[in-house]
């Protein structure tokens, strides 16, 4: 069972071939067996089973959505009324939200079940899970190496086939350079698609949430729950979600996909490059047409995210402060130094870096140098793109500048482990959708991903331009259980 | 750009955090790293652009003004570390 996609395990519920309940105990018992992957921090078997059997009563009585009775993982950073929300951090580690995010009551009530909550790197600070308060997670195609991050947790859960499908989300690559790193399928919608409320915020101008899966197929169906405009997050957009299922299987002839030169330069490893283009050539040979664009502030990206993403998150972690929810130190003098001492022993090194980072970009004397300029750096890298979809209808490259890496070979360097995320920040500083599907392994066997960067609000077309390569090419259906 | 201790100390007391003098050191090698990484910006000449905020420049929306929560205080304060007669108990702040 845990081989099907999404849509043949819900023609399995339909036919009665299984039932969620039964459906739910295999993925259990998967999790079980595989608990070295630490791809969990809370598993939630009583509650799962029972989300299971209404939803067998569901099917039972033909009222069936899309999603009844497919278990389902969702990142440890949205907020479920009732189960742990720890977001990876210490700081959390009590904390039982009061309400759910929208997202996961989309997800409820649609019918599907809650495994459990996945492992990330703390408040989505971190690029290959070793951040993470409940310790690493394992890349499962290779357990000397990291699932990516932050989203790894999600990651290695669906590549080690503990879960059909997982959420994640997505500030400056954590979806998409998992998903690279573990072979799988991961969208990161436009900014606006997806609500972000109690989604535990990072960075609010450039979180979001997406699918991390097998498939663009199985994406899609994910991404329509999803999906959709809310009131309670200011920065949702009403727009119109049109059927992602309906749009995959469109013609690609005559799709002109943009390369950009600063991708595809001399610092590019070779043999990334060269899986790349052997999966640009795919899309040649189903119709598509190669144009060079050029992305000329694109080298700026990290610098200017970090500058953003570290003021925004001192403004937002400011709140955890052991007054009102989550760890309090145990012995303090006043309330300076119980906010002092519940935080230093609350969040990790990470973390407190980038608060630091942040408190000083945004301090008295530095505001117009770091903030301001990076504001305006972030205009240049989306106008950048506004001017590179004249000349095409999406743009390809690579995910990641390498394949998973070995656990501590930058964890003491995070300027190193900052540049990771090179070639997939700089859709989220303009808010384009972007997704990581499996292009091939490279000489260790470890997965390669192939990066597609679509118009605003485009994740349909972008769905599309993945399913039609995932026709027509098997990596994404390598799994690491039978590499 | 690089910063000492003095200026570490400085910035974690602005972010509410304790340093361990032990960690010091550490921290100014690594902060000094991010700004060093950051400093590239400074290649671009930006004068005259727009700064910006959002992605498509998003506008906040407003919305009435009315009650739309219900009262939840026994489920809220069930989460405090610390809570008294139906308050959030914090050490003294004013003597």
């Amino acid at each position: 069972m845990h081989k099907k996609s999404l849509q043949e395990l819900a023609l399995g519920l339909a036919n009665k071939d299984f039932s969620s309940v039964e459906l739910t105990r295999h993925f259990l018992g998967r999790i079980d067996a595989h608990q070295d992957i630490n791809a969990f921090i809370t598993v939630d078997r009583e509650g799962s089973l029972l989300q299971a059997a209404e939803a067998d009563k569901l099917l039972g009585a033909g009222e069936a959505l899309p999603l009844t009775g497919i278990p389902l993982a969702h990142k440890d950073i949205f907020c479920t009324d009732g189960l742990r929300t720890s977001c990876g951090s210490k700081m959390l580690d009590n904390f039982i939200a009061p309400y759910d995010a929208t997202l996961i009551r989309k997800f409820r009530q649609t019918g599907s079940v809650t495994l459990g909550k996945t492992n990330m790197d703390e408040f989505a600070m971190g690029s290959s899970n070793e951040t993470s308060y409940y310790g690493p997670v394992l890349n499962p195609w290779n357990k000397a190496h990291v699932p990516g991050g932050s989203s790894g947790g999600s990651a290695a859960a669906v590549a080690a086939q503990l879960a059909p499908a997982a959420t994640g989300t997505d500030t400056g690559g954590s979806i998409r350079q998992p998903a690279s790193f573990c072979g799988l399928t991961g969208l990161k919608p436009s900014y606006g698609r997806v609500s972000r409320y109690g989604m535990i915020a990072f960075a609010s101008s450039l979180d979001q949430a997406g699918p991390m899966t097998h498939s663009a197929a199985d994406a899609a169906i994910l991404l329509q729950t999803m999906s959709g405009f809310d009131e309670r997050d200011s920065t949702s957009v009403d727009i119109a979600v049109p059927d992602f299922s309906a749009a995959l299987e469109n013609d690609l002839m005559g799709l002109r996909i943009g390369m950009p030169i600063e991708f595809f330069n001399d610092d590019l490893d070779p043999g990334i490059a060269s899986i790349t283009m052997d999966a640009l050539r795919e899309y040649e040979k189903i119709g598509a047409e190669l144009v060079e664009i050029s992305l000329p502030n694109s080298h700026l990206s990290v610098p200017c995210y970090y500058v953003l993403a570290p003021a925004e998150a001192s403004s937002n972690l400011s709140r955890f402060d052991g007054a009102r929810y989550g760890y309090r130190t145990a012995e303090y003098d006043d309330l300076l130094d119980m906010y002092k001492k519940t935080r230093a022993e609350g969040f990790g090194d990470e973390v407190k870096r980038r608060i630091m980072i942040g408190a000083y970009a945004l301090s008295a004397g530095y505001y117009d140098a770091y903030y301001l300029k990076a504001q305006k750096i972030r205009r240049l890298i989306s106008d950048d793109f506004t001017r590179a979809f004249e000349k095409c209808d999406v743009i390809a490259g690579p995910t990641a500048p390498e394949t998973a890496f070995r656990f501590g070979d930058k964890s003491d360097d995070p300027v190193a482990m900052y540049l990771n995320d090179i070639y997939t920040i700089s859709v989220n500083l303009a808010g384009l959708p972007g997704i990581s599907i499996p292009a091939g392994l490279d000489k260790d066997n470890l997965p390669v991903g192939l990066q597609l960067i679509g118009q605003y609000f485009d994740e349909a077309g972008l769905l599309n331009v993945a399913h039609r390569y995932q026709q027509v090419t098997d990596w994404h259906t390598l799994s690491p259980q039978q590499k | 750009m690089s910063i000492n201790n003095d200026d570490v100390e400085k910035i974690a007391h602005l972010a509410r955090l304790a340093i361990n003098p032990g960690q010091l050191e550490t921290y100014t090698k690594n902060l000094s790293g991010i700004l060093n990484l950051v400093e590239q910006m400074n290649e671009v000449d930006t004068d005259g652009v727009a700064a910006m905020a959002h992605p498509r420049d998003t506008k906040l929306r407003l919305r009435d003004d009315l009650v739309s929560e219900c009262n939840q205080r026994e489920k809220f304060l069930k989460l405090a570390p610390a809570s008294e007669n139906g308050l959030f108990l914090v050490p003294k702040v004013l003597d």
